[in-house]
């Protein structure tokens, strides 16, 4: 071995650090009861009886069993023949929280003035929180601050980092970022325990836990990720509208379906909390594809979806027509789905706390629980403080060992465990079966740091678990820290849909009333094309999908991922089209263009949608013209339109003229059709709050 | 005679508590000696240390034997090492602040510990790949196929990476004779 290497291997060793007795003790205890609880739940060694794992071989099994025969008096528990297993994965605390000088090192070394204290959480809490931290410390000017912050949250996009506030904090942490000579370890590890107690006891008293995770983190597992607070809060995806284009220029217009929801809730979110959403979380196909509309099923030996495309007047400009393409999925009947295998998981952080967050989220699953069958399989992994799996697979008619799983979630801790989402995948591989559906159901106020932190990589890992077969649906919860892009990122491209959770009402619409569309595909990467015909549209703009646009070659690429519809899901998609001759074409002829002469003048376009039975490797097609017609359009329809004129106002409304609230509301009041949940009524009532806000 | 680590892991994951408690026992302190080379801090490796510890239960079902017990234990905490570099990555940006090794390093200087500080600088200096093996190689006396196996690459790329490292402690070397 070279010099070099000599000098640093004896370096290595000389340097090596002696374990902290008491530390080591601790982690030893939390381990044990860690695996304790992981056993205890686990109801043995399932898999041993049930299914065998490869690699597993002779000698494993009979260790175990005679370990379970010796330890457990369990063994009747091991034998059942479940044929459903859910699991469910918990996320922690406010993983993504920047790490910043710690702060430990501030407290000890360069006691900060009681402004900075009170001050820096500001950003993090809301006001009512920041004069509550205050209470008791002198607290001067945090005011300000959090006017500020307020006012910007209103109405940024997420990634407007509210500026006042940020540079604030800048000047107040500058002591800490100057790492002055440290004193031993123990008396700083002393000095923060104490401060760890204080302000623990401080937020439990408050029970407001956003103040704990930007100030501290109370358990010593947590305590690096807690830290400076975090300005930044939500994240929307940024998409321009899509443009107007020329049929002459560009007649094929592709794009995936998309059967997400969270927008219209975070929408609503917004508007019910008095302030216009911002405008990337306005996804136009997601307010359109929240209502459930009345189109035509499709029959028994059909393609899994109807197609129904149908064209109307514009309602706000007489000189184009909006045709709206619309799939219903077939809805199986219930008592025939296969059985499911689900893993929950959950971000329990210290932000999850809130009453809108894990509590709410509790309720959602217990009520979600009730819709399952005896045979299908729930596990829960939790994330955070509580690292691991919190119940194995259990069959669901096992109501009592999964409610009281859920009822020990507890938000609180903040590391993060090693690998939440790897871990839900892996459990969720041990629980399918051929002929079962398995299903990562993901639950977070927002951070994904799920153990994978980059991004990228997180939706590389989640596109290649999808080809095991594994979906994934991500439900959001809460305000002030929601990640709508990565939440929406992930669905994507986890096979699954996003939802965003604000009310158990809410919750009862994605888990229960549509269970089985949110947790049964009945075709996979549905894309749409549609070839406009240039003899008679002279101009086309597709409203909304602007996150969800194919390259047209993707089209008949099968190994390019799109959307999945649901049992009974429906998707409706609207252009709005200038046809040839129209006064209302924008854009001029081109002089030296020659449109295609000889088209058929009976069409406006041509229809294609590809799809895949779920698990199939190749799509089939479906082809439809879309005729040139001037109807009224059903209500169905005119009530999408107005819900594209809602997403239209609330995104700044280029293409609407004097078209305005009033007339959006107009056109939902009179299209309201039916409503048996009265999700319609509560549009139009939306529509009305926005219009009084955007006064 | 000692019961093997394979023997403990596999009746650990079938649920044996005395088992589970004597191969933590066994195996803390290389945890963390291992965690202190990959991330250059003490305060991290314990914090790595003891999230270890709590996924171990959940993750000692899935040892099935097929590698030896340490590997898995090895690879268990370098894919740990790496979480936490790429939460400590996405943390430092926000906060405009310095990576762990440069956190440590000025502590390091701070202490005056001669000896500390060129090992920060040396380390410090290696790509994350290299420090990874060097912590295995150097640091735990593996051989190169060993080290290969638990960080999944191939016995060649493990020498290799040993020559870059020789490459860039004489780069060091030779930067500090100049200083």
């Amino acid at each position: 071995m070279s010099d070099e290497l000599e000098k640093l291997k004896a370096a290595l060793k000389a340097t090596e650090p002696a374990p902290d007795e008491g530390r080591k003790a601790e982690a030893l205890a939390r381990a044990m009861a860690e695996f304790e609880r992981v056993q205890g739940s686990a109801a043995g060694a399932r898999r041993m009886s049930d299914r065998p794992r490869k690699g597993a071989g002779f000698w494993t099994g009979a260790t175990a069993m005679i370990s379970r025969l010796t330890t457990r008096a369990t063994l009747a528990g091991t034998a059942s023949v479940a044929v459903i297993a859910v699991g469910i994965a918990v996320i922690g605390p406010n993983l993504r929280v920047p790490s910043g000088p710690r702060l430990e090192r501030e407290v000890t070394t360069a006691p900060p003035p009681p402004a900075s204290i009170t001050e820096a959480p500001a950003p993090v809490v809301g006001e009512d929180r920041a004069s509550d931290l205050a209470g008791g410390r002198a607290r001067t000017d945090g005011e300000g601050a959090v006017a500020d912050y307020r006012e910007t949250v209103g109405q940024t996009e997420a990634d407007a980092v509210t500026p006042a506030p940020a540079e604030r904090l800048a000047e107040q942490e500058t002591p800490a970022d100057e790492p002055a000579p440290q004193p031993s370890a123990t008396s700083e590890a002393e000095v923060t325990d104490e401060l760890f107690a204080k302000v623990e006891e401080e937020s439990a008293a408050r029970a407001a836990p956003s103040v704990s995770v930007g100030l501290v983190a109370p358990s010593p597992v947590a305590r690096d990720a807690m830290v400076a607070p975090e300005p930044d809060t939500e994240a929307y995806p940024e998409a321009e509208p899509n443009p107007l284009k020329v049929t002459a220029e560009a007649p094929v217009s592709t794009f995936s379906i998309d059967v997400d929801t969270a927008s219209y809730a975070v929408v609503r979110s917004s508007l019910n909390a008095g302030r216009l959403p911002p405008v990337g979380a306005v996804r136009i196909e997601e307010m359109i594809n929240y209502f459930p509309y009345d189109w035509p099923a499709p029959g028994d030996d059909e393609a899994p979806f109807r197609t129904t495309v149908s064209v109307m007047e514009t309602p706000w400009n007489p000189g184009t027509r909006l045709v709206t393409v619309a799939l219903q999925g077939q809805k199986p009947a219930e008592d025939e789905r296969p059985p499911l295998n689900l893993v929950f998981l959950i971000d329990t952080s210290g932000s999850m706390q809130d009453a809108n967050k894990l509590p709410l989220l509790k309720q959602s699953f217990r009520l979600m629980l009730s819709e399952l069958r005896p045979e299908d399989e729930v596990s829960i992994v939790t994330y955070a403080g509580s690292a691991g799996q919190v119940l194995a697979p259990t069959p669901a008619s096992n109501r009592a060992a999964i409610l009281g799983a859920l009822g020990r979630l507890a938000a609180g801790g903040s590391t993060a465990g090693q690998a939440g989402l790897v871990q839900a995948y892996a459990t969720a591989r041990g629980m399918a079966e051929d002929g079962e559906l398995t299903r990562v159901i993901l639950a977070t106020d927002g951070d994904f740091n799920v153990g994978i932190s980059d991004p990228g990589e997180l939706k590389d890992y989640i596109a290649r678990e999808r080809e095991s077969g594994t979906y994934l649906s991500v439900l959001g919860f809460g305000r002030g820290n929601l990640d709508d892009a990565t939440m929406q990122a992930l669905a994507q491209n986890g096979n699954g849909a996003a939802a965003y959770i604000d009310t158990l009402n809410e919750a009862r619409k994605v888990l229960v009333d549509e269970l089985s569309g949110a947790l049964f595909p009945i075709a996979d990467d549905v894309k749409v094309q549609v070839e406009w015909n240039p003899a008679t549209v002279a101009e086309y703009r597709l409203i909304g999908y602007e996150t969800r646009a194919l390259a047209r070659e993707d089209f008949n690429n099968d190994r390019v991922d799109a959307g999945e519809i649901g049992a009974g899901h429906s998707v409706t998609a609207i252009y709005e089209i200038t046809p040839v001759g129209s006064e209302a074409v924008l854009t001029e002829p081109l002089r030296y263009g020659t449109p295609e002469a000889g088209s058929t003048e009976s069409e406006f376009g041509f229809l294609r949608l590809r799809y895949k039975e779920p698990g199939e490797e190749t799509s089939r097609l479906i082809e439809t013209p879309i005729p040139v017609d001037t109807g009224e359009g059903g209500a169905e329809a005119r009530f999408a339109a107005a819900i594209a004129g809602f997403g239209q106002l609330l995104t700044g409304a280029t293409y609407l003229g004097d078209w305005g609230w009033d007339d959006a509301i107009a056109l939902a009041t009179t299209a309201r059709g039916e409503d048996p949940f009265g999700y319609r009524a509560e549009a139009v009532g939306l529509m009305r709050l926005a219009e009084s806000l955007s006064r | 005679m000692e019961t093997p680590d394979e023997a403990l892991a596999r009746a650990a994951g079938s649920g044996d508590r005395e088992a589970f408690a004597a191969l933590l026992e066994r195996h803390y302190d290389r945890i963390l000696r291992l965690g202190w080379r990959l991330l250059g801090s003490a305060a991290e490796a314990e914090d790595l240390a003891q999230d270890i510890c709590l996924a171990l239960p959940g993750k000692i079902t899935g040892f099935r034997g097929e590698a030896r017990f340490s590997t898995w234990l090895h690879r268990v905490v370098v894919n740990a090492a790496h979480d936490r570099r790429r939460r400590a990555a996405t943390r430092t940006k926000a906060a405009d602040g310095w990576g762990d090794w440069e956190i440590a390093r000025r502590a390091e200087v701070a202490e005056a510990a001669e000896a500390a500080d060129w090992l920060a600088r040396a380390m410090g200096a290696l790509p994350e790949d290299l420090r990874d093996t060097v912590a295995l190689v150097l640091g735990e006396e593996m051989t190169h196929r060993e080290a290969g196996e638990v960080l999944g690459v191939s016995e060649g790329t493990v020498s290799w990476r040993m020559s870059e490292v020789k490459h860039h402690l004489r780069a060091l070397a030779t930067a500090e004779e100049g200083r």
